[in-house]
Parts: structure tokens; sequence; C-alpha cells
């Protein structure tokens, strides 16, 4: 019998932002859920969310921004994650996000904005479906 | 009714009625038992014969009221309250009662007790029993009943408890004529591009009628970097104002006179009430007129709103040099404000926060002592911030208790004389996590109940949130909305016609009681930890929220709590075509030349030297307003000031 691996997160708090309710709560409920979650805590730079993700050898990377600095802040991973030949990691986004800056987030490449009153059970779903 | 119609004297006269009569004893207690010879003799009498009823004749020889009932199945019946008026042994009533107990229960009559009917009431027989109401509970989880009458307040005493507004405990309020004299200050959180946008937006409010100044500065300023330190790109400008410079702090306040305006400056080191001071002086403003609150809270930065720069005690240190300052030199400035909203956000319950803030409050008193104040020099101008939350009636027992529990502590506790010090002044925000970007309009009704709530529960000044703030900073549109709401409530609504509506409802009265009980037992479990500052390190206060963060979230969830437009009445087709505010993105460049500018103006010998005696002030152990100040003056950017704390105190190290 093989034992398949638990899907790996790592959920990042880039930025300055300090508003970490949501990041908390999704650490919780991925757990909650089986996944093996890797927290950043506060204050990361976009690089060292790009290493700690190629480091950690994570499935998928979530990201907490609520600051209105997602644009610059994923741009910026992007450019890590690229420079670094892990480009392949989806991303998704979750906080303060103005509609129009979804579909540009979209376009960046991140693979699913989840705005606050998302239900856990949607962002569960979207990692699985963004690992298998 | 007074009388019994025929129905009522019908069922008292039909042996097949069961009837039942009730005295009370001299002890107090009522005493009931089935008397079958219950008969109606006219329509203002009822006459009973006596046997074997030694209980109830001792109680009608007492006290003469009684109530009785007749009733039968299928339900019909009805209760009937006289006075006894005495028993008889002949007569007309005595022959009548005699034939009928002979004849109907074979019982021979000695004696025929009367009663003078006085009320007659149909009972009200349900059909089969009725299921009892599903459990409530509050927001924070506090069990409610269906039902609130006298005695679940019967240990309340209005003196002790409650007292008259403007009295100790200050339950209905801190002032004796509260908003009948002069209502709450209406003040809007305001920040946003650069100083420039941010002074023309409190330009704006002042002219829709906002009665007070509260700005919010952008996380770069919050953490003491310039606006062009690596860690600043993208977020210049976004969740508020950048101060790099005395520059920014003189444009922000650009044709405000500083001496008529009470500002709210939203931050927790003295350098930005440093600017702040420096711009009035240079101005030539005395410094004792400046009114306002700088949020200053040491707690709160480190375990809420995580906006620390340097470790707790050294925060608390810096912290304390504002309280020290203002209690010398500005005595119509509130240098803290002790702040639950934060945790609030963050997840915690409505006793969690009241708690908490109470807790930072004894912290404070503690460390002011220590530096040598004396309690009654600065308890005063110790100011609190609270959320408010959606639960309408717990949110206004939680002021009520917040009150009550700082007049004690300062008080009974730290043996304050000056009943300033018991007066717990307040500033309340509505809660911006329960905002939903789902159906967004919806958020000004949440705001306007939640404000409600603050009004009713006696705040100071007020912040209403805007309906886009789940989504980005409030457009001037929608920022005008969240005054008007203030002003509606304030104008029409009639609620500040009289002081502390609230005060007797059974429910709220029970409910600040609970609440009461549920935070003392937080405030104790806090001081056997050695008090707010450990707890903190401990990392025991953050778990707390984050627990109870997660059981409100999944009660979401689950559908046991209803979020409308979110776990219910969603409309799965909504697309959001609200207006929201874009920042322009060159400002983040417009703010870069301002920090230039201020570079540029400054005289390297002049600033060096005000930044070393900032360092050895902070060596020293001394307060260190005095030499930021001249710092500021000298065009110190804030970079280069929190590189001395960074340097002197470490820098915080975040779990």
């Amino acid at each position: 019998m093989t034992t398949k691996r638990k899907i790996r997160v790592l959920i990042a708090k880039p930025g300055l932002d300090g508003h970490d309710r949501g990041a908390l709560f999704i650490v919780k409920a991925l757990q909650n859920a089986g996944m093996e979650v890797i927290y950043t805590g506060i204050h990361y730079t976009p690089k060292m969310v790009a290493e700690a993700a190629i480091q950690e050898d994570v499935d998928v990377i979530g990201v907490s921004v609520l600051s209105g600095a997602h644009m610059t802040i994923l741009e910026k991973i992007f450019r890590f994650l690229k420079e670094k030949k892990a480009g392949d990691i989806p991303v998704i986004v979750g906080g303060t996000i103005p509609p129009a800056d979804a579909a540009e987030l979209e376009k960046l490449g991140v693979r699913g904005v989840f705005l606050p009153g998302t239900d856990t059970s949607d962002i569960i779903k979207c990692i699985e479906n963004l690992v298998n | 009714m007074t009388m019994m119609d025929k129905t009522t004297m019908d069922l008292f006269n039909d042996p097949k009625s069961s009837k039942v009569l009730a005295t009370i004893g001299a002890d107090g207690f009522p005493n009931a038992v089935p008397v079958q010879s219950l008969a109606a003799i006219g329509e203002k009498t009822l006459a009973f014969t006596v046997v074997a009823m030694t209980k109830t004749k001792y109680n009608l020889l007492e006290r003469s009221k009684v109530s009785a009932v007749v009733y039968q199945f299928p339900p019909k019946g009805f209760q009937v309250k006289g006075t006894f008026t005495g028993f008889v042994t002949s007569g007309e009533i005595f022959d009548r009662m005699a034939v009928m107990v002979e004849k109907a229960l074979k019982i021979k009559a000695y004696e025929v007790g009367i009663i003078e009917v006085a009320e007659v009431f149909p009972l009200q027989l349900a059909k089969a029993p009725e299921a009892l109401p599903p459990r409530a509970v509050t927001i924070s989880d506090v069990e409610v009943k269906p039902l609130y009458t006298p005695t679940d307040i019967m240990d309340l005493n209005y003196n002790r408890d409650l007292g008259y507004p403007g009295n100790y405990p200050y339950t209905r309020g801190v002032y004796p004529q509260m908003y009948r004299k002069q209502s709450w200050t209406q003040r809007l959180v305001s920040g946003f591009g650069t100083s420039d946008e941010s002074n023309q937006r409190l330009k704006y409010l002042t002219a829709h009628g906002e009665t007070g100044l509260n700005v919010v500065f952008d996380l770069p300023t919050h953490y003491g970097l310039d606006s062009d330190h690596e860690l600043a790109e993208g977020e210049v400008g976004k969740e508020g104002v950048p101060i790099d410079s005395i520059l920014d702090m003189d444009t922000l306040f650009k044709d405000i006179d500083l001496a008529a305006v009470s500002t709210s400056l939203i931050t927790n080191y003295l350098t930005v009430f440093s600017y702040y001071v420096a711009v009035a002086q240079n101005r030539g403003i005395p410094i004792e007129k400046l009114a306002g609150t700088t949020q200053n809270d040491a707690c709160s930065c480190h375990a809420g709103a995580k906006v620390a720069i340097v470790p707790i005690r050294p925060t608390m240190k810096l912290s304390l040099d504002i309280v020290e300052f203002c209690t010398q030199y500005m005595p119509r400035w509130n240098p803290v404000s002790l702040v639950g909203y934060h945790y609030r956000e963050k997840g915690c319950n409505a006793f969690q926060e009241v708690a908490l803030t109470m807790c930072t409050g004894i912290a404070y008193l503690n460390a002011g002592i220590e530096r040598g104040l004396n309690i009654d020099q600065f308890a005063p101008r110790l100011s609190f911030f609270f959320g408010a939350h959606n639960d309408f009636f717990e949110e206004i027992a939680k002021f009520r208790v917040a009150r009550r529990l700082w007049a004690r502590i300062t008080k009974e506790r730290f043996g304050a004389a000056d009943p300033r010090s018991w007066r717990m002044r307040f500033h309340t925000q509505t809660a911006g996590c329960s905002l939903t970007a789902q159906q967004p309009m919806n958020n000004i009704v949440r705001t306007t109940i939640q404000a409600l709530a603050a009004v009713l529960g006696g705040t100071q000044s007020l912040h209403t949130n805007s309906y886009d703030e789940a989504l980005a900073l409030p457009t001037e549109e929608s920022v005008e909305i969240a005054l008007r709401t203030q002003q509606i409530i304030a104008h029409e609504s009639g609620v500040i016609n009289t002081i502390d509506p609230i005060a007797g409802s059974y429910y709220v009265e029970y409910l600040t009681g609970t609440i009461e009980k549920l935070a003392w037992e937080i405030i104790e479990k806090v001081d056997r930890m050695g008090g707010m500052i450990e707890a903190i390190e401990k990392g025991w206060v953050e778990n707390e929220i984050s627990d109870a963060s997660y059981r409100y979230g999944k009660s979401i969830e689950n559908g046991k709590r209803v979020i409308v437009g979110v776990n219910q009445y969603e409309r799965p087709d909504e697309e959001i075509k609200i207006k929201l505010l874009k920042i322009d993105p060159t400002l983040e460049k417009k703010q870069l030349q301002w920090l230039e500018k201020a570079r540029n103006m400054q005289n390297s010998k002049t600033v060096n030297s005000a930044l070393e005696k900032v360092r050895q002030a902070a060596k020293k152990n001394e307060n260190l307003i005095p030499t930021v100040i001249e710092a500021t003056k000298a065009y110190a950017t804030i970079g280069q000031i929190f590189d001395v704390f960074r340097d002197v105190y470490g820098v915080v190290k975040w779990g």
C-alpha cells in the first residue's frame, strides 16, 4: 500500500500588513482538512516567500494581503519564483481585493482570488484541484 | 372583567369541572388545594363548604386575598381573583350550598365560606404543550433566555451598580447630561495617497459637518520606515497617509487651525506625535492648546494591530513618555487610547475585548505610578477605544460594563481619589470585520445598527465605516453616507433626547451583569499570569483571540450564524459594480519627491547632532519627546529617528 503524500501549502503574509486574522483562520482550516501548512508569519518579503516555498517544497502558495499592496507584492513573488525556476508552483490570493484587481491578478498568473466571506471549503476545493 | 358572566358561572356550577382555591399563608407562601364545592352564587359571589381544609382556613383568617380556578377538558376555564369575606353557618347562601353539596358530592355542610369576586380572566389553556423556543446565544456565545423579567435583576442595586449619569460607577454614562449637553464627536478615519490628498479629505469631511479629525497613517509610517525603504514599495499611501518628515505633517494640516480642532492620530510611537507638536510650535501655537488623542497603546500594537517596531517593554517606555509629556505640557491631549478594537477585529468576543482592554489599562496605571506620577495626575487623561459589532444589546451592555469595571479598578484597586480618574471615556469604531464584500450596500445597514449601539452605550466619539471597505479604502461618496449615518442618529432618531434610555431593561441589565462577571474572570486570569505584558509575551493573548476567531468563523461556515448575503440570501450571479477608490500609483513617486525634498533641507551637522541627542536620551532612559521634537525640526525623517530606536532597543520578533 502506498501512502499518499499530504498536500503541502505555504500561507504567506508578505508586506507590512499586520491583519493576520484571515491568514490564521485559513491555516487552521487547511490543517483540519488534513493538509500540511507552513505559515510565514507577518512581514515576509516577496523574495522570502518564494524562497520558503521552494525550500519547503510546497504544492501551493496562499498569499494574504489586506493592505492594498497586492499588485506590487504578487508581481514580485512571480518574478522571484520564475528566477528560481519555480514558476510552476500555483499561487492563490485572499484579502481585500477590488474585483477589477482580481482580474489583473489572474492575468499575472494567480490561480484563485478569494474575497472576505469566502467559505473555506471553496478554498480547500481549489487547492485540491490545483494539486491533482 | 370585574364580575362573572353566565359561562363562568355555569362552569363553576357544573359538577364535571375541576376547581382549585389558592390562598396565601402568613409566611408568604401560596397554598393551592382542590375545592370541588366551589360554586357561583351570583355574578359577584363564590361560595364553598369547608371540609378538612385546615391550612386554607388559617390562611383565609390571616390574609383574605384568594384566587380560584375552574376548568374542564377540552380546554376551557377561568381564573377568579377576590376577597374572602367570612364563614356563615346559616342563612340563604348556607342553605343553597348545603343542598347542592349533599346532592353532588354526598357530603354534609357545616360551614360555608364566601368570596367576593374582584376580577375574572379566561384561562389560556393550550391544546398541546408548546415546544420550547430554540436556544439562542449572543455573538459572544452568551446564552439568552426567551424572556427577561424583574426576577433576572433582583440583585441589581441602583446606586451601587448603576448610579446616576456622571456618578460612580458611571454605568449610565460619564457625564451628568451626556448628549443633552454635547453630542458625541463625529470623526472618520482619513488618510491615503500623500498628505495633499489627505488634507483635502479632512477639509471635505469638515465641510460636511464632521466635528473632529481622525488621521490614519500608512504602513511604512507605522513601522518607522522612509517611503523609499525596500519594504515600503507598493505600500506607500495605501492604508493611510505617509509621513516621512515634518513637511508631510505640515501639508496634512494645511489651512487647518490646530488650536481650534480636536485631532486623533492613529499612531503608536512618539515620533508622529512629535511631528504634530513641532508643526504647532512652528506655527506659534502654544501646545497646551492642542486637543486630541494619540492611540499609543503598547499592548495592542503587539498583540492586536501588530504595528510594533521595538519589543514590548521599550514600546511601553516610549508610550509612557507621551503620558508624562502630556501630564506636564498638554492638558487637553489624551496621550493614550487603550484599544479593545484591534482584539475584537482579530476575532475575540465582547467580554474578551473589554477584559483585555481593562488589563491594558491596569498595566498603564502600574507603569505610570512606577514612573513616579500620581494616579490622579494621569488617569483622567487615559481614554479608550472599542469596536461596535452586530449584536445590538450585547454591545450596549459591553460599553456599560467597561465603564463600571474601570470605575471599580481605579477607585477600589488603585485608590484613585479624583472622580475624573474613575471615568472611562471612549471612542467607538463600527466593526470593520463585520463588513461584507458581497452585496456591499448592506454594510450601510450593519453600520447603522452598530453606530446606534455605540450611541446608546454612551460613546464620546464615533467613527462609522463606509460600505465599500471590505473591498478598498472608501470613496468620498461612501464616506459621506457614513457621516450622514451619524447625523441621522443624532438629529432624526430621537435617541439622544433622554440620557441613557436603555437603563432598567431587564435584558440589558442582566446581560451587563453577566458580561461583567465573564470579563472579571479573564482579568483575574491575566493578573495571575503577572499582568497584560506578561500575558502577551507568553503568547496567551494571541492564542485566546485566534481560538475565538476560529470558533466564530466556523459558526458562519456551518450556518449556525447567518450573515446576510454571505451564507444566506446570496446572489450567485452577483457582480460588484460599486465605484471603488483607486489610489493613483504615481502618488508613491510624488511622496518620494517629498522625502527627497526633506533630505535636501537637512543640514547634516544639525540633524546628526539632533539624532545623537535622541540616542543619548534613550540610553539614559530619559523622556525622548523633547529631543525627538528637535530632530523633527531639523528635518529628520521618520526612518532616521526610528533607526535610533531600533539600534538602542532592538527590533520586535514576530512569531
